[in-house]
């Protein structure tokens, strides 16, 4: 159920980011969703694309460090308090948010949220139990 | 103003005699007492009682850092440790530290050393000195203070840090000459006015500085800023401490206590003499010392000689100011780095592989240094907590390892240029 998620660490120099979208799309990459976390040297910028193996090879052809990761790609009901509920079962569940970012797509009528969890099974657990739908890779993809 | 007239003012000829009758004794004592000497003058066939001329030291072994370390801590000793009164240990380690140690006598001889410079200085009896140079196993301010009092100056011990209490206390206690390293002085000269205490308004009168290369611009400023004249001393724990050669109320050069040490000055490849007034690298033979002789100690120290007499009337001759390092030593805040210490740190550190880059800054006068390290797979997390715990990790341990803080910054993978030289490795944007 998991998504597998690239993280690519960034400089903060300007141009920086440009260069990294721009080599995912001379690889014929589609990004999907993706965010920033920086501090005032760095960057960690985190993405979720349509080809993760492709995307993966030509990063590190072009010298950047990445690394992969599990996160959860959840669908969050495009209503007010939508979120809210999602995060009550997260809190609920006593599970760890390390972050989250959405996407930018929808998936018919709701919103999908990345998250990314320290316990990934506990996680996947509570949300399957209360009713939460998680997108599998394919379904990310076909967005 | 002379502390030991007899000595310092010896004629010439009389101190090459004295030297040369010291350098014999010492010799053969390390010979007898020291096996690490004494395996060394054996394998170079070397015999002690040939020695007829100070210039036969050029036919014994130079004795290095790494020597020290390898008889850590009692091997180089040569008096048995319960004639040892005191040990001191060298600032900046690479795991192992060097200890030297000193009898009674030792130290009576480096209080006297140490008297010797601060009566160059000008400070006399009447004078309130506050050592500002740390306490402990660093040999500054014990070497400073032992002086003082063989002197008759009244000591304020403050030690190292707490500027705004060292100001306070420059006030209240009515401080005249001050003993630091050179930042810190300039360093306490910006917070005075961060207080808004004018430092004409202070008693001080006189600066006894060391520990760190600096400059005659810089003893400009310390000298309008503080309204003190500064004055440079120069010493290493290998051999002593301070008052190994200090600057006498000229303030041109330091006069070596030549009838203490036999200092050569050598080209750092060679190893040869340089010509007089070319830069060498300082090479020094202790003459007096008892329980930790050194025989041609390389100090890494860079210098010239200044062979004409001086106006103050003391014979014995002088260096200039340091001019920088034969190895990649930095000093940091008065204390020694080496960039080799940082790459067996990150190397401890699960993951990181040992580019990095060294940036030494000084701002607002006080040292920093900076390391970039260049991230990879394995130390490069999505999370942003784990990341940080990475840096912290290292950040601590380099502290730990090299005594003083560092910032850590991480780069992209394989952007930092390689270098074949560990020395590049550095950039120093520090003036001095």
């Amino acid at each position: 159920m998991p998504v597998e998620q690239l993280a690519v660490f960034l400089e903060n120099k300007s141009g920086r980011l440009a260069e990294i979208t721009k080599v995912i799309a001379d690889s014929g990459v589609n990004i999907r969703a993706m965010s920033v976390a920086d501090t005032a040297d760095y960057g960690i910028l985190r993405l979720i694309v349509d080809q993760v193996a492709t995307a993966r090879a030509a990063l590190k052809e072009n010298g950047f460090t990445v690394s992969a990761a599990d996160v959860l790609a959840v669908e969050v009901p495009d209503r007010v308090g939508g979120l809210a509920r999602i995060l009550k079962i997260i809190e609920e569940a006593g599970l760890n948010v390390e972050y989250m970012y959405a996407f930018v797509n929808k998936s018919g009528d709701s919103a999908v949220m990345i998250f990314r969890f320290e316990q990934m099974e506990a996680a996947i657990a509570a949300l399957q139990k209360a009713g939460c739908h998680l997108l599998s890779g394919d379904e990310v993809c076909g967005m | 103003m002379y502390w030991q007239k007899d000595f310092e003012c010896m004629p010439e000829a009389d101190i090459r005699a004295l030297q040369l009758n010291r350098l014999q004794k010492t010799l053969e004592r390390v010979a007898t007492h020291v096996p690490f000497y004494r395996n060394a003058f054996t394998a170079g066939k070397i015999d002690v009682k040939a020695v007829k001329s100070l210039d036969d030291i050029r036919r014994f072994p130079f004795t290095c850092k790494q020597d020290l370390r390898n008889n850590y801590p009692y091997g180089l000793f040569a008096v048995p440790l319960r004639e040892v009164v005191r040990v001191h240990s060298s600032s900046g380690t690479t795991g192992i530290a060097t200890v030297v140690g000193y009898t009674r006598n030792d130290i009576v001889t480096w209080s006297d050393l140490v008297a010797r410079l601060l009566c160059g200085a000008g400070v006399t009896a009447d004078d309130m000195v506050q050592i500002a140079f740390g306490y402990g196993l660093f040999t500054g301010g014990f070497g400073l203070h032992y002086g003082c009092e063989r002197l008759g100056a009244s000591v304020i011990p403050i030690s190292s840090g707490n500027t705004r209490r060292q100001i306070q206390i420059m006030q209240d206690f009515k401080t005249t000459a001050l003993v630091c390293t050179p930042s810190y002085a300039l360093k306490l000269a910006d917070v005075m006015m961060d207080m808004g205490i004018n430092p004409n308004g202070l008693s001080l009168r006189v600066g006894l500085f060391g520990g760190e290369p600096w400059s005659e611009a810089m003893r400009q400023e310390l000298n309008q800023r503080l309204g003190i004249r500064a004055t440079d001393n120069y010493g290493l724990s290998e051999v002593m401490g301070p008052g190994v050669a200090w600057e006498c109320e000229e303030c041109n050069g330091q006069h070596i206590n030549e009838d203490h040490f036999l200092v050569e000055l050598l080209h750092p490849e060679t190893l040869q003499p340089v010509a007089p007034g070319e830069i060498g690298e300082l090479v020094i033979t202790t003459l007096t010392r008892e329980a930790f002789p050194v025989i041609r100690y390389r100090s890494r120290d860079l210098a010239r000689l200044l062979p004409e007499p001086c106006s103050c009337g003391r014979t014995f001759r002088r260096i200039t100011r340091l001019l920088g390092r034969s190895d990649d030593m930095l000093i940091i805040k008065g204390v020694n780095v080496f960039p080799t210490q940082i790459e067996s740190t990150l190397f401890a550190v699960d993951g990181t592989e040992p580019h990095y880059r060294l940036i030494v800054d000084r701002e607002n006068n006080e040292d920093k240094l900076t390391v970039m390290v260049e991230v990879n797979e394995s130390i490069f997390s999505d999370s942003m907590k784990t990341q940080k715990a990475l840096i912290d990790t290292i950040k601590e341990r380099l502290a730990s390892d090299l005594g003083v803080g560092v910032t850590v910054k991480l780069v992209e993978e394989k952007t930092l240029e390689r270098f074949d030289g560990k020395a590049s490795v550095v950039i120093d944007n520090r003036k001095f």
